[in-house]
Formats: structure tokens, C-alpha cells, sequence
């Protein structure tokens, strides 16, 4: 009897397992489910995460120079790149041979220019050497060594065979060490050249002023989000109309913008100047600097922290307040013990927004930041687009990618990341 | 008698108007006086002005017209958190983000009372509502009827003098609802704290209150103890909103002092208490309770008037039998009856005799 039971109870009316079934059905609803995500995961995959993945391999990847210099890298292996001693004439006749291939496939100015990130004049050397390395005959096994020197005598300088042979690995750190003002030598990873040092800086500098950005447009946000969520709806939707204004006009027309007030003969400037509070003479620096920046980017991300801050608020039901003042707090104890601390989750996920937004912004540092007040993302845009150095580029924005995530953790450990809400 | 009753009254509300929107009122002229120690509760329909009330006596509305005075002060500009009122709200308003321990700590914090003290009291309030063990859990994590308990605890942790709840037990089901309002009964007849309960819930009101301000359009229409509202109802609308009623309309044929004849609708006449009727020839409404129709003619009084009428519908409903029976025009006239052994049990269509005592009928307003 207890036998039938049991058998009873782990099967199915046709005789299969119950968790077999079980495991069939749930299986069959998931890829139901799948399915239905399969088009936008795909779009995902291909417009966003395969695009991120290329350009961060970019940040260690190193292949060109064994590929367009596969002999001289070979013969480099036994050359001492500490001592003075140039490497021998076996190293110059492959190094030749690589070259000569590599002209007749024009990719010898890649090497140059890739060779220029770490020694600036490697370009032009390799510009200026291939017109006469071009037409040289090497089958009659003449020296060649001495000749190359001649072409230039940069090549008679055990530095520059140091450079080839450093950065001659196909996986390296150098881009990397780069971006944090280091550099890859003979002998190790070592600090950059005082007047080369630029991008801890930046990173700094990037970081501090996004922090304070984010406090700007939480001290200027909290308030109006507050009203937003307390006025009758009539009023509060003009007031969010009015929130959301600069959404429609262009990002460029906004900071131009501020461009025209903030410049030294600009609107604030001018007014300040009638009503006599500065001198014609004195007028504010406040344009092409760091306060600039902070000015027109909290102006331009407000909305960002109005937002989250307000679909929290909105849920905070205005009886906890109407109880809180009655049971005796004063109109300040009732905000900030019972207020606030439901509102916290709107200001974490504004903060996260905003602060994620301004670490990465371009636009209106590059307008209004002049050189002080510039981020590391007008960094990364230089050397995408002008220096092309793309490895270069890719630390950094993995750099920037990994300090994010990291501080996504800290917030995590402190506020807590299940404290976060957007309505 | 006059300065007597001032200072009778704890609470006391002077011609009190409210407008919300300049154009409407939303109380009309109130005036009302609350002894100490007094549960009353203000019972009307939706949209009747009874939170309005509550929320002006709290602090939170102000009065458009007239006083509002606790204890023979006025309190029109003492803002909320000086007036001492505890308040229960309708959705609890526990604080999401404190313990249950630290809800009940707030009003005593706020008071700067120190650590020993408020945990004593706390833990005292606990044990009041019967739920010492929660302390440390979130709002969140307790039952509705639990969370009501606990709002209720913190209204009382701070030892007010003046109570109000506005709808307490609403979100919660019938049974929770009845302990719920016998425990807030005993506790505050216990602790004699002045309650002003709100609900739209007649038998709330009935069971709980000492007396009950029937409110309708901003006016009280009847403030009286619950047992004088259920049978000696000043108006059709009370008579209407509180319990099951019986409505024959009719016209005022003689009046004295002591008696009303109405000639019904349907042709019958009857005798009747006159209480909103003035003079002769006036349209009234008479209310009559229905378990106050007596089938058995012997046991009327003299002043009592007979009727006949139809049987429409016989209702078994266990304790007791509903009959419908359409009489002198009315056609949903209901009678109920206990179901007693020799109590006979009545089938459509059949005639029925049945008689009404004088001080059961009242003949109203219109
Ligand atoms: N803040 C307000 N602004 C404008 N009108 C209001 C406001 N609060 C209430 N009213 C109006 O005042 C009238 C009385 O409302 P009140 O809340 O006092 O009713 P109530 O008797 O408590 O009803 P319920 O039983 O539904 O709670 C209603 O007509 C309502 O629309
Ligand atoms: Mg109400």
C-alpha cells in the first residue's frame, strides 16, 4: 500500500518521473521565453557587446608588430636590449628584409606610426628610411648594417632597437601603462617623463568634478523633485514640462548656450558690470574652466536626477509626514527622519545616472572646458580620432569602465544596490 | 448652563466652516462638543466631510470659519505637532523604514525622552496591544491586522489625552474588523483617553461609540447616543442611512401635540409620533423598523393601526425570517421575525395582517 503511494506520487499519469515532466515543461517554457528575448538579445549582442569586446581587446593587443617585423622580432630574441651594444648584422639584413615586404605592402608607415606612441619620431625614421630602403638589392649579401645607419643614423641608436624589441610582444601592458602615466622600457614598467604625466590627472580631475556634479544636481534637483511631487498634478505636469524642456532642444545648442552667457563678455558678465558689482576691468574668468564645466554640465544633467528623484517621491504617500507631525516632530524632524530616508533610493539611482553620465561626457567639456576644465572622455576622443591611437583610447575607456564598476560595488557595500529604485 | 458646558467640553468645535475651493462648503456651520473621555464617532457617507473634520482638529486642514478648541483653548494657530492629538491613520502610515520598536520610539525621541524611559514605554505599548514580540520586525513584514495594532500602539505610546482614527479597521476582512473594534473599545475606556472615531460603517459606529454624529453635506444631522439613533432617528436620511428601514410615504391628515394621523399613499391611516411634521396637510415620510411590525395582533398596544398586505417574498435566513409584503402603495415593505418554534412561516401571494405600535412609526421629513 505505502509502495503503490509512493510510486504514485513520483510519476505521472503515463508513467514517466514526476520530475522528468516537470523538468520537460519548465524546460520547454523557457525556451518559449527565449525565444521571445532572442531579437533583442541578438541586437544586443551584435550592436553593443561585440563592438565593446573588440575595441577593449584593442587595449592589449599588440599583433602588428610581429606580423609586419616577423624576422627582426625572431632575430631581436637573442639581442641583450640592456646593454649598449647594437644588435648584429644578422638582426639589420632581417629587419631590411621585413621592411622591404613590408613597403611593398604600404604597411610600413603602420609600424612607424604604431612605434610613434611610445618614441615620437619612429614615424618619420620609417617614412624617410623607406624611400631608399625601397630599391635596395639584398642578394648581392653585401653589409648592411652600416648602410641602414647611413640612410639614418637613428638606426645606429641602441634605443631605437630597444623600442622595436619592447613593444614587439603580441599581448602587452603598454597601452595600459600609458593610460596611467607609466610606460613599458627594457627595464620594466616605469613612470613617464614629468611633462608627459597628463592622464592621472585627467582621471582625477574627471572624477572630482563629476562628484561634484552630482552634489550639484542633488542639492538643486532634491527641491524642485520634492515640489513635483507634492503640487496638484495640474501645476506639477507644466513644472515637469518645464523639467524636461532641454530634452528638446540639441545637446550643442544648450552648451553654445552657456557659451554666450558665461563668456567674458557674455550675459552674466555684462550684467554683473552694470549693476557694479565687478569692474569693466575685472571681469569673471568663468568660461573655459573647470567651473564652466560644472555649470552647464549640472544645468544639462539635472533632469537626470529630477527624474528618479521624483517617481520615488511620488510613492512616499503624504501621510507618513501628516504622522510623523503628529506624533510631535516639527516640520524639519518629520522630513529628515522620515522624509528623507524614503527618498534616498531616488537620490542613489539619480546619482548613479548622473554620475555615470558625467564621468563619460564629451561634448560640453570639449566647448566650454577650455584646457583646465577638460575630462578624460575629450581624451579618449583625441586619441580615437586625431593620434589614432586606438589601444591608447581603449585603456582608457576600460579604465573608466572598471573605476564604474568599481564604485557601482562601493555604493553597493554602503547604500546597497537593492536601494535603488526608479519608481 | 452655558459656561457649564464650555468647560464640559474637551473638545469643541464653534461654527467651524470649510472650503476647499472658495466656491463650496465643504463642512457647513458645525458645532459639536466632545466630553472627556468620550468615544464618538462621525459616521456618514463618502465625501460627507468627516476626514475633513479630523483633519482640522489634527492640524493638517485649517478651519475656513469659526474655532476649534481643546481643552477651552483655541488650537486654530497651534501648528500639528504642539497639539498632542494622537492619530490613527487609515493606511497605518507606520514608517516603512523603521522597526516596529523604532516606530513607537519616534514620538518619545521627538519628545527628548531618555533611552530607559522609551524603551519602558515601548515595551509597555507593545504588551498593551499584544504584540511584544514584533519589535524588531518591519512594518512590512506584518499582517494587516498586526500593522493596525502597531498604529495603533504608536498613537497611544505617547500618552495623548485626544485620539482620532480615521477609518482604522477599513482594509481589514469582517472578522479582524469585530476583535479590532472591541479591542480599541476596551483600550480606551481603559486608559479614558477622548476618542473621535471615523467610519462609514454603521455597525462600527453602533457597537463602539458612546455617541454618533451622523454626518450628511458637511451637517450633522443627528448626534446622539447609538441606541437613540437606531430607534429614535431625527430624520428620513438617518432613519435611511442607519440600519434596515421601512419608508411609507404619506400626508399629514391631523396633528397634536403627541400624535401625527398620516393618510398613506395607499389609503390607510396611521397613527404616528410627530417629529418633523408641523402642520396638517404637510407630505411626510414615515420610518418604521422592520422587526418592529408585530404579526401577532394580540400583543399590539391601543394605539396601534392595523394593515393588510400582499406577501411578495419569504426570505429563510436562519435566525431570522424576511418577509417582503407590499402594502399601502409600497411595495417592498419589510418585516423581520425571529424564528421561533410557532413563528409561522408566510408564502407569496398570501394575505398577511399585520399591526404597528404608534412609537414605532415616525413620521419625518419628506
Ligand atoms: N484636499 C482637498 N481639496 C479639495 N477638495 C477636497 C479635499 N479633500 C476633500 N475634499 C472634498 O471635500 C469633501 C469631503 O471630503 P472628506 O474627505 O472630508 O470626506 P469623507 O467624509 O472623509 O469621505 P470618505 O468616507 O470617502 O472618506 C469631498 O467632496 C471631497 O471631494
Ligand atoms: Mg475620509
Amino acid at each position: 500500500m505505502l509502495d503503490y503511494s509512493e510510486k504514485y506520487s513520483m510519476e505521472v499519469a503515463d508513467g514517466t518521473p514526476l520530475k522528468k515532466s516537470l523538468a520537460r515543461s519548465l524546460r520547454k517554457e523557457k525556451l518559449r521565453a527565449l525565444a521571445l528575448i532572442a531579437p533583442l538579445l541578438i541586437f544586443v549582442l551584435v550592436t553593443f557587446v561585440l563592438p565593446i569586446g573588440t575595441m577593449l581587446t584593442r587595449s592589449i593587443d599588440n599583433s602588428i608588430v610581429e606580423e609586419i617585423l616577423p624576422r627582426t622580432v625572431l632575430a631581436l630574441e637573442d639581442w641583450n636590449e640592456k646593454g649598449d651594444e647594437l644588435p648584429n648584422e644578422m638582426v639589420f639584413r632581417s629587419f631590411v628584409e621585413d621592411f622591404q615586404d613590408a613597403i611593398a605592402d604600404k604597411n610600413h608607415t603602420k609600424i612607424g606610426s604604431r612605434l610613434n606612441y611610445e618614441v615620437s619620431g619612429m614615424s618619420s625614421l620609417f617614412r624617410k628610411s623607406a624611400r631608399k630602403v625601397k630599391k635596395w638589392d639584398l642578394t648581392d649579401n653585401a653589409p648592411i648594417k652600416q648602410k641602414l645607419i647611413e640612410v639614418n643614423k637613428a638606426w645606429g641608436d641602441v634605443e631605437t632597437w630597444a623600442v622595436i624589441k619592447t613593444h614587439s610582444v603580441a599581448l602587452t601592458n603598454g597601452y595600459f601603462l600609458n593610460a596611467v602615466d607609466m610606460q613599458r622600457t627594457p627595464f620594466g614598467a616605469q613612470a613617464q617623463p614629468e611633462n608627459k604625466q597628463v592622464l592621472v590627472k585627467l582621471f582625477i580631475r574627471t572624477l572630482k568634478m563629476s562628484l561634484i556634479i552630482t552634489g550639484m544636481c542633488i542639492l538643486l534637483g532634491y527641491p524642485v523633485a520634492w515640489l513635483l511631487a507634492n503640487l496638484s498634478n495640474r501645476t506639477s505636469n507644466l513644472l515637469l514640462i518645464l523639467v524636461l524642456l532641454p530634452f528638446w532642444t540639441s545637446l550643442l545648442v544648450r552648451t553654445s548656450a552657456w557659451k554666450v552667457m558665461l563668456q567674458n563678455q557674455g550675459v552674466i558678465n555684462d550684467l554683473l558690470v552694470w549693476i557694479g558689482l565687478i569692474t569693466e576691468g575685472s571681469r569673471l574668468e568663468i568660461i573655459n574652466n573647470q567651473f564652466g564645466t560644472i555649470v552647464a554640465m549640472t544645468h544639462i544633467l539635472l533632469p537626470f536626477m529630477i527624474l528618479p528623484m521624483y517617481s520615488v517621491m511620488k510613492t512616499i504617500p503624504p501621510s507618513y509626514l501628516r504622522a510623523a507631525k503628529s506624533l510631535g516632530a516639527t516640520n524639519w524632524t518629520a522630513f529628515w527622519r522620515v522624509y528623507f530616508p524614503q527618498s534616498v533610493p531616488g537620490i542613489g539611482a539619480g546619482s548613479i545616472l548622473v554620475f555615470i553620465l558625467a564621468i563619460g561626457y564629451y561634448i560640453t567639456p570639449e566647448i566650454v572646458g577650455g584646457t583646465d576644465g577638460i575630462f578624460i572622455s575629450n581624451r579618449i576622443a583625441y586619441h580615437i580620432s586625431s593620434s589614432l591611437n586606438w589601444g591608447l583610447a581603449s585603456a582608457l575607456g576600460a579604465i573608466l569602465l572598471g573605476v564604474v564598476l568599481l564604485l557601482y560595488w562601493v555604493y553597493d557595500k554602503i547604500v546597497g544596490i537593492d536601494n535603488v529604485k526608479l519608481g | 448652563m452655558a459656561l457649564d458646558e464650555t468647560n464640559n467640553a474637551f473638545v469643541r468645535f464653534d461654527r467651524v466652516q470649510k472650503s476647499y475651493d472658495g466656491e463650496s462648503l465643504v463642512v457647513k456651520d458645525l458645532n459639536l462638543d466632545i466630553p472627556k473621555g468620550e468615544f464618538l464617532t462621525m459616521l456618514g457617507p463618502s465625501g460627507s466631510g468627516k476626514t475633513t473634520c479630523l483633519m482640522m482638529l489634527a492640524g493638517f486642514e485649517t478651519a475656513t470659519h469659526g474655532e476649534i478648541l481643546l481643552d477651552g483653548v483655541s488650537i486654530n494657530n497651534i501648528p500639528p505637532h504642539k497639539r498632542g492629538i494622537g492619530m490613527v491613520f487609515q493606511n497605518y502610515a507606520l514608517f516603512p523604514h523603521m522597526t516596529v520598536a523604532e516606530n513607537l520610539s519616534f514620538p518619545l525621541e521627538v519628545r527628548n525622552m531618555g533611552k530607559s524611559e522609551r524603551e519602558a514605554k515601548v515595551k509597555r505599548a507593545l504588551d498593551m496591544v499584544e504584540m511584544g514580540d514584533f519589535g524588531g520586525r518591519r512594518p512590512a513584514q506584518l499582517s494587516g491586522g498586526q500593522q493596525q495594532r502597531i498604529a495603533l500602539a504608536r498613537a497611544l505610546v505617547f500618552e495623548p489625552e485626544l485620539v482620532l482614527m480615521d477609518e482604522p479597521l477599513g482594509a481589514l476582512d469582517k472578522q479582524l474588523r469585530e476583535k479590532m473594534q472591541f479591542e480599541i473599545t476596551r483600550l480606551a475606556h481603559n486608559l479614558g483617553i477622548t476618542v473621535v472615531y471615523v467610519t462609514h460603517d454603521q455597525t462600527e459606529a453602533l457597537t463602539m461609540s458612546d455617541r454618533v454624529a451622523v454626518f450628511n453635506d458637511g451637517v450633522i444631522q443627528q448626534l446622539a447616543r447609538p441606541d437613540m439613533l437606531y430607534e429614535r432617528p431625527d430624520n428620513s436620511f438617518v432613519a435611511q442611512f442607519i440600519g434596515e428601514n421601512n419608508t411609507l410615504e404619506g400626508t399629514v391628515k391631523s396633528l397634536t401635540d403627541d400624535t401625527a394621523v398620516v393618510e398613506l399613499d395607499g389609503g390607510l391611516q396611521l397613527q404616528c409620533e410627530p417629529i418633523n411634521v408641523d402642520n396638517v396637510g404637510q407630505r411626510t415620510r414615515v420610518s418604521v423598523r422592520p422587526e418592529r411590525a408585530e404579526l401577532n395582533l394580540n400583543n399590539l398596544s391601543q394605539d396601534a393601526c392595523t394593515l393588510t398586505g400582499t406577501v411578495q417574498e419569504f426570505i429563510y435566513m436562519g435566525d431570522i425570517f424576511r418577509t417582503r409584503i407590499s402594502v399601502a402603495g409600497c411595495d417592498d415593505f419589510i418585516i423581520k421575525t425571529p424564528n421561533s418554534p410557532n413563528q409561522k412561516r408566510l408564502s407569496p401571494g398570501q394575505n398577511v395582517k399585520f399591526g404597528l405600535n404608534k412609537k414605532d412609526c415616525r413620521a419625518l421629513d419628506p
